[in-house]
């Protein structure tokens, strides 16, 4: 278990994502517009999209290579298409303002 | 708190009104359903199928109990409701249930008339109407031989159909002279006759039912005339009747059926009624697509959403018996006043007729052959006039043969073959989407298979493979929306945001109630185009709105990275430019330098990092090759180097270039400008195209290359250069005011017709408005390049990756 700080809330714009690269997987960290935040890989199953360039609609994300849809909160597929995207958890801490990835031992070994 | 709806009747037309009332409103009430059977929703028009061995009962369900318990409605199956009070506001049931209600709607849809008859109520005489009545005949078959079916229409002939496929000798009683006089002519009527004898089916014409024989059960049939037939199961199937006891009892004003207005209100405050137990303008409807109309104006009432109400149905029916083909719509006899067109083929078993009254289609017959049933219904609807074209009406437009309509084309595919290019979706999966998973519309294929989700070409293979398994019938003809968020079309949301000055997306998807709170990738970017261009100096570019290619200003390719397209004007460069270009080239190692379809020359391969310093060392403009914009004016050289110019089409195609560049239109636009009528730059397949001719220009628009190939039309020949401008920049903003986002001009002009177009432009004071608030828009407009590249913050946005010291955290 890791907790990495990878950003300032300010550092972040709504609707938008920022990328960092854990080993070899870069994650999409996306910011939404209810402020909280997600974060999956930014590898759309279908044929590799970058999913921190599509349009995020409340919780899910618009793959913008052909339009697959993704939600945030599981990185599941949704319906016609079908797959499932790796997500992570990310967190906000309240007092500083940073942004926090939280990486299980299963994320880091994979990495 | 929720109000409480009650629904008395769990057939097709209630259900559906739920169904889309949920659509509409999903949170608006709280539903109690109450049926009868002891099943939920089924298609009651799939028994013949069920009958036929085609279906079984489980395949026919359409709402099963998941869905009663997913949308938290609760479904009494079994309990017939018996009392409504409409003071008290209370439904009560046979099984002494009381459930309050706010609103309530009676679909009780009809019963099967039976024949007041002695000997009626004798053991195997049934009705063809439900589950019930079909495993009653599916027993029957087992023990016993001869069927007789009384009623000679449609429902009759189903209920034969299946008889026989249950292995009964089947006899058809029918009291006319000949058989489905209702829907068919005396000649369609007789090749059908003949059709069914040949399938084995007996028929006993203009024969009165006397009485019903036997002891304890039937075991025959006695007519007028005094002959008989033996029978040993007799199915009744001479009409239906509007289901109305209910109604009466409780004091709703009834005629034949449930007197309902426009909106399905009956005279009682908060009583509606829906179905084939509903009267509306004097008509009870007995065939399913009207009263999903119906529904549909039920639920909008409901939900709350404005509408202009149900304005009543022109029907078609066709006959569910395999082997045999019957298409009928509207008034299909000869009046007087009335001309018809007819074919017949007895080669092919093949006869047509089209009845036609002051200028308009009002009615069809087609037997042998209904693919052409969609279209022709189709006309009788709208009602267009084809005075004059009469017979290509039947005969298309190479009267006798010609070719196969878009019905049989997709009939004759194979399931393997693609339908949908893009998606690579099959014929076989669209089949199975619309018979397992209940796909009635478009709209349900593309959300369930992706086909015609991309660019939208396969749409009338789709329709017409919908139109190929369910039939005329079956298909629904839902109103489409922007997208699925919501049913609003273009014009309504435009008007919106004019009406209530609303100014930003969330606005608008507040007010008008999109379904989902962010709406999705297809309206999003509409809804930031059509503010930009209701409000262009108001409105702030929703940038979060924007496809990826329009915000990060480049295509983004396969690979994600992107092309680096500059602006050059008309496709003629200078040596200077070309320079630049190449040592960006070599700095930047780029893979594929390309001359583009547009006459300008591509950077491929460009990290997004790397963008805005390419952009800057190129100091060139964008030339918008990713935008919903002008693309680029293709020219030939015209009369500064070809021997046969008429006139300078580069100096044209540079001025066009450089007032129409960077402003947003609905779609792509492409422009060209040819020096000659051989007209080199093609500018016929252009979205506005200028050919030069001895002493003026031609302009020609709605021309596409693409997708959908279309040769552009000549809207007008002028003079002078300035005139080409003065036209171009109207139709333009023409455009950009009326047309739905992401249409190209092609289909745009074959939606609203050329002509109006045309109309809309031939005032100079409009053209001038027009034009003026065209520049007005352009002038607000920057080369985004420039301003990346001269902005930190912007320029920070590209830098994709963050690696900031990563620091583990000690928990």
């Amino acid at each position: 278990m890791k907790r990495l700080i990878i950003g300032h809330q300010s550092e972040f714009r709504e609707r938008r994502a920022r990328l960092v690269h854990i080993g070899n997987t870069e994650i999409a960290i996306f910011k939404l517009s209810d402020g909280g935040y997600r974060a999956i890989e930014n590898l759309c199953p279908h044929k590799n999209g970058k999913l921190s360039e599509g349009i995020v609609c409340d919780h899910h994300v618009f793959c913008p290579l052909h339009d697959w849809k993704i939600d945030l909160n599981d990185g599941l597929v949704q319906a016609p298409d079908e797959g499932c995207v790796k997500s992570f958890q990310v967190e906000m801490d309240e007092q500083t303002g940073n942004v926090i990835l939280v990486l299980s031992d299963t994320d880091i070994l994979a990495s | 708190m929720k109000k409480k709806l009650v629904l008395i009747g769990n057939g097709m037309a209630g259900m559906n009104t739920i169904e889309q009332l949920l659509k509409l409103a999903p949170n608006q009430y709280e539903i109690t359903v109450f049926g009868s059977e002891p099943h939920p929703n089924y298609n009651r028009i799939l028994l013949s199928s069920v009958l036929a061995g085609d279906a079984d009962i489980k395949d026919i369900v359409i709402n099963d109990w998941d869905y009663y318990k997913e949308n938290g409605i609760t479904l009494h199956a079994g309990h017939t409701v018996n009392k409504i009070d409409t003071a008290a506001k209370l439904v009560k049931t046979d099984t002494g249930l009381t459930v309050p209600y706010d609103d309530v709607i009676i679909a009780t849809g009809s019963l099967p008339f039976m024949l007041p008859l002695p000997g009626a109520d004798k053991e195997g005489v049934i009705a063809f109407r439900d589950i019930k009545d079909c495993e009653t005949m599916i027993e029957a078959s087992k023990k016993y031989k001869k069927a007789v079916v009384i009623g000679g229409g449609l429902l009759g002939l189903e209920a034969a159909r299946g008889l026989l496929n249950l292995n009964m000798e089947v006899s058809v009683v029918h009291i006319f002279k000949y058989l489905m006089e209702r829907q068919l002519d005396e000649t369609a009527s007789r090749l059908l006759q003949k059709e069914l004898e040949s399938q084995g089916m007996n028929f006993l014409l203009e024969k009165n039912t006397d009485s019903i024989l036997g002891k304890k059960r039937v075991t025959g049939v006695r007519f007028k005339d005094g002959t008989e037939v033996e029978a040993d199961l007799v199915v009744m199937a001479v009409g239906i009747r509007p289901n109305i006891a209910l109604a009466k009892e409780s004091g709703v004003e009834i005629n034949r059926g449930i007197v309902v207005n426009d909106y399905m209100e009956t005279n009682i405050p908060h009583v509606y009624s829906v179905g084939e137990c509903a009267e509306h303008r004097g008509i009870a409807y007995g065939l399913v697509a009207p009263l999903y109309e119906q529904g549909s104006e039920l639920a909008k009432r409901l939900a709350g959403v404005e509408s202009a109400g149900y304005q009543g149905s022109v029907v078609s029916t066709k006959l569910k018996v395999s082997g045999v083909n019957v298409f009928s719509a509207g008034q299909f006899t000869d009046e007087p006043g009335t001309r018809s067109v007819k074919v017949q083929d007895d080669f092919d078993g093949v006869y047509k007729k089209v009845v036609i009254k002051d200028g308009k289609v009002i009615g069809s017959v087609l037997f042998g052959d209904t693919s052409d049933g969609s279209r022709l219904f189709a006309m009788i609807r709208s009602g267009e006039d084809v005075t004059g074209k009469e017979k290509q009406v039947l005969l298309g437009d190479s009267a006798g043969g010609g070719a196969k309509s878009g019905v049989d084309y997709v009939a004759s595919m194979a399931n393997d073959e693609i339908i949908c290019g893009c998606n690579g979706v099959s014929k076989g999966t669209i089949v199975n989407a619309i018979n397992e998973k209940g796909c009635t519309s478009v709209n349900d294929v593309k959300y369930c298979t992706k086909a015609s989700g991309s660019c939208g070409g396969c749409k009338p293979l789709v329709a017409d493979l919908l139109t190929h398994v369910l039939g005329a019938d079956g298909v629904k003809s839902v109103k489409e929306g922007i997208c699925g968020c919501t049913t609003l079309g273009r014009d309504e949301v435009v008007e919106a945001i004019r009406k209530m000055k609303l100014t930003t997306s969330k606005e608008v998807m507040n007010v008008l109630e999109w379904k989902n709170p962010e709406g999705c990738s297809k309206c999003r970017p509409a809804l930031n185009y059509y503010l930009g261009m209701v409000w262009p100096e108001e409105h702030e570019d929703e940038k979060e709105s924007r496809f990826v290619n329009e915000r990060n200003h480049g295509n983004i390719q396969k690979d994600s990275t992107y092309s680096v397209i500059p602006r050059i004007h008309g496709g003629v460069t200078t040596a200077k430019d070309l320079l630049k270009i190449a040592n960006v080239a070599v700095k930047y190692n780029v893979e594929t330098v390309k001359i583009t379809g547009a006459q300008r020359i591509g950077l491929y391969g460009i990290k997004k990092e790397d963008l805005p310093s390419v952009w800057e060392e190129l100091d060139m403009t964008s030339g918008f090759a990713y935008g919903k914009s002008l693309r680029a004016v293709k020219t030939c050289v015209g009369q500064t180097w070809c021997r046969f110019g008429t006139q300078d089409s580069m100096k044209m195609g540079i001025e066009l270039e450089k007032r129409l560049e960077r402003l947003y239109t609905p779609a792509k636009t492409k422009v060209a400008v040819s020096g000659c009528p051989r007209n080199c730059a093609e500018a016929t397949i252009k979205d506005l195209g200028v050919v030069a001719i001895d002493g003026g220009w031609e302009i020609y628009i709605g021309g596409n290359g693409g997708t959908d190939v279309r040769p552009a039309e000549l809207l007008v020949k002028v003079k002078e250069e300035d005139e080409v401008i003065e036209w171009t920049l109207a139709y333009f903003q023409y455009y950009r005011e009326n047309a739905n986002y992401n249409e190209r001009t092609s289909k745009w002009v074959e939606r609203v017709g050329f002509e109006s177009i045309k109309k809309a432009l031939e005032k100079q004071e409009d053209r001038l408005a027009l034009k003026e608030r065209f520049e007005k828009a352009a002038s607000l407009t920057k080369d985004p390049w420039a301003e990346i590249v001269n902005n930190e913050e912007l320029r920070k946005s590209y830098e994709s990756i963050i690696t900031p010291e990563l620091s583990a955290i000690e928990n």
